[in-house]
């Protein structure tokens, strides 16, 4: 177990500082740079700032510094946001995404989780059509289509709850709401269909025949064995949830690092946008770490290699 | 031959046990007519109300995203004057007096967009758009990502080992980041490209529109790939394949025989399936302004163009929003169906 997760942690390094190194590359590939679209700065002054930065460097020379200061823990300072560092924009943009996203993550799984257990509980019934037409549509409703009837319906028409912002708990309402529709649809979903594979398992029998009664086999039996589908979807679900979705923060104008994250690209602030990479990577690949080991906790037969 | 009268020998007719004639032995035979791979699914299929309903639905916005603005009134670009944001079936000043005149207007069945745009084109002509991105996308995927899992799952070893590495380091890359930066770096190459003859399409479509495609090709087939790669690896090590073998069929009429026609099912299901989800990435592309150029319409662009004006004409967020949902759900829908059908094992 230990050497597994050593191996696995060595890994992660590799693939994040492959991951580092191509968007290093990528993004000073393509032509313009951080300081090209301002034009009210004399070509002088770019010249200057871009020795600032050092960004008149030869570019592997570039890389080899900004690697050393990342290895350091230094990412460096913001090259648009003046007087700032990346660190520090990442420190203060991602408590706000992994609230409303923690959030998010734990509604799907409260509504997700039981609805699909009781539609396959109650498979043929009508509680199970509801279910699954209500499942249906949610995984075809783009999160930007949910985001602006929520905002309209909400926000405009009844208006009772507040569209800007993130001040009192209303406010966490809409996009908690509108980021954890897909998830909840989702993982009902998975839930109804692993549910049924295992409640038609030969150990549901075994269970029922002990004796056990109906709650202790299907929770501690069939939900144990039902839920691995879920784990493995819900790695890359929080990477994206906690992260910031763009589009969320975009409607509800919450000052996350979703959004952070594509006004970086768009204004080629190199530093920030490989701050911000190398965090989503790392924070992904450490989500898969720790959904293989949830996984040989839920399901000790799993043989982890 | 005489019977002995002692005998307890039962008296058989020499006559029942004459070899059958042909036709006494067709009679026997209780066979019916064979049922191919195809000819079963697609019963399977026919009888499935919601599937045959979607497929419905698709055929009729497919009818009217293609096919009707060929000959309807209005074009997607022309800006009407003094039609700006009517709301369904209101005509402006000039074509009042039009039809006071008594001459025939065709009304703005959806109204008409802020630039005096019949909205209704729009709508088509942007789930045209959608349709096609859905389509040549999961084509490419379909494309590159059964090539890539197969040669994965046959080649096994190191081979499949690095490939496979090599997928889940796609899957780490942010994919927003990647169509920024190819739409940065395919503009200069594609501005030269769309002013040699025959390629002034590029103009209309949009770079942004083609880096998504290459976007596509580069990043979202790793799901596919996955898919096949373990379902390559899962038939190649099942029983009937063994038994084949063990009977003496050669790797050609097991790769035909058994691999392909079990492996069709699911990635007829999977292609079906990864239509929506194409759908889905160009709305929310086209939704960031990532998506087609102006003045062509797309349906994430026309929902983002709505947005700022909610309060006051909310059916220019709503019809947009329905018809893209709308053309998911269908997909979705006929997707399962096309899983029930043709791959009944993954039912459930």
């Amino acid at each position: 177990m230990i050497k597994y997760i050593v191996k696995r942690i060595l890994l992660a390094i590799v693939t994040i500082w492959v991951v580092a190194t191509l968007t290093f590359f990528l993004m000073n590939m393509v032509p313009g740079g951080p300081f090209m679209a301002e034009k009210a700065i004399s070509p002088a002054a770019q010249a200057a700032l871009a020795a600032k930065y050092g960004l008149d460097k030869p570019l592997h020379e570039q890389y080899l510094t900004y690697m050393k200061d990342a290895l350091h823990g230094d990412l460096g300072d913001s090259l648009k946001q003046r007087g700032r560092t990346v660190s520090g924009i990442i420190s203060t943009k991602f408590p706000v995404s992994a609230k409303v996203g923690g959030l998010a993550v734990v509604v799907s799984l409260l509504i997700g989780v039981p609805l699909g257990c009781v539609a396959a509980y109650k498979r043929g019934k009508v509680l199970d059509s509801v279910i699954s037409v209500v499942s249906t549509c949610g995984i075809a409703v783009p999160s930007f289509v949910i985001c602006t009837v929520l905002m309209y319906v909400f926000g405009v028409r009844l208006r009772i709850l507040p569209t800007l912002g993130l001040t009192g708990w209303k406010n966490y309402i809409m996009p908690v709401a509108a980021l954890s529709f897909y998830p909840t649809a989702y993982i009902m979903r998975l839930m109804r269909s692993s549910m049924l594979d295992a409640l038609g398992q030969d150990y549901m029998r075994t269970a029922k025949a002990k004796g056990l009664s109906q709650s202790v086999s299907i929770f501690k039996h069939a939900l144990r064995n039902a839920i691995l589908p879920v784990v493995t979807y819900l790695g890359p679900m929080i990477t994206y949830t906690l992260t910031g979705s763009f589009i969320v923060e975009k409607i509800f104008t919450i000052p996350g690092l979703g959004g952070e994250f594509i006004g970086a690209i768009t204004s080629r602030d190199y530093t920030l946008i490989m701050g911000t990479t190398i965090f989503l990577a790392a924070f992904m690949v450490v989500m898969n770490v720790v959904v293989d080991i949830v996984y040989k906790i839920i399901d000790p037969r799993i043989q982890l290699k | 031959m005489k019977k002995n009268p002692l005998s307890l020998q039962l008296d058989i007719d020499p006559e029942e046990f004459l070899p059958a004639s042909k036709e006494e032995k067709e009679s026997l035979v209780i066979m019916r007519e064979s049922v191919s791979f195809w000819k079963d699914g697609f019963r399977r299929l026919r009888k499935n109300k919601v599937a045959m309903a979607s497929l419905f639905v698709i055929i009729v916005i497919m009818f009217f995203s293609f096919i009707v603005p060929l000959f309807y009134p209005y074009s997607y670009g022309t800006q009407i004057k003094g039609a700006n944001n009517l709301r369904p079936f209101q005509y402006s000043a000039a074509e009042q007096q039009l039809i006071d005149a008594g001459e025939s207007v065709f009304p703005h069945v959806f109204g008409t967009d802020k630039m005096g745009r019949d909205y209704a084109i729009r709508i088509m002509v942007g789930s045209r758009i959608s349709l096609l991105v859905g389509l040549i996308a999961t084509a490419i995927i379909l494309l590159i990502g059964s090539a890539y899992g197969s040669i994965a799952a046959f080649a096994g070893g190191w081979v499949d080992m690095v490939m496979m590495r090599v997928v889940d380091l796609i899957y780490t890359i942010p994919d927003v980041l990647l169509i920024v930066l190819l739409s940065f770096a395919l503009d200069a190459p594609l501005d030269a490209l769309a002013n040699v003859p025959g390629f002034s399409w590029i103009k209309t479509v949009g770079h942004n529109m083609i880096s998504i495609f290459v976007v596509f090709a580069l990043l979202y087939w790793v799901g596919m790939a996955r898919m096949v790669r373990s379902q390559i690896l899962m038939l190649k090590e099942s029983e009937y394949v063994t038994a084949a073998r063990a009977l003496g069929a050669g790797s050609g009429r097991i790769i035909k025989k058994h691999l392909l026609t079990n492996c069709i099912g699911t990635l007829i299901v999977t292609t079906t399936l990864q239509i929506p989800s194409s759908i889905f990435t160009e709305s929310f592309l086209s939704f960031l302004g990532l998506g087609v150029a102006v003045p062509l319409p797309s349906l994430g662009s026309l929902c983002s163009d709505a947005i700022n004006g909610m309060a006051t004409f909310p059916y220019l967020l709503f019809i947009p929003a329905v018809v893209i949902s709308l053309i998911i759900l269908s997909f979705n829908l006929l997707g399962d169906g096309l899983r029930d059908a043709f791959d009944p094992k993954l039912k459930n």
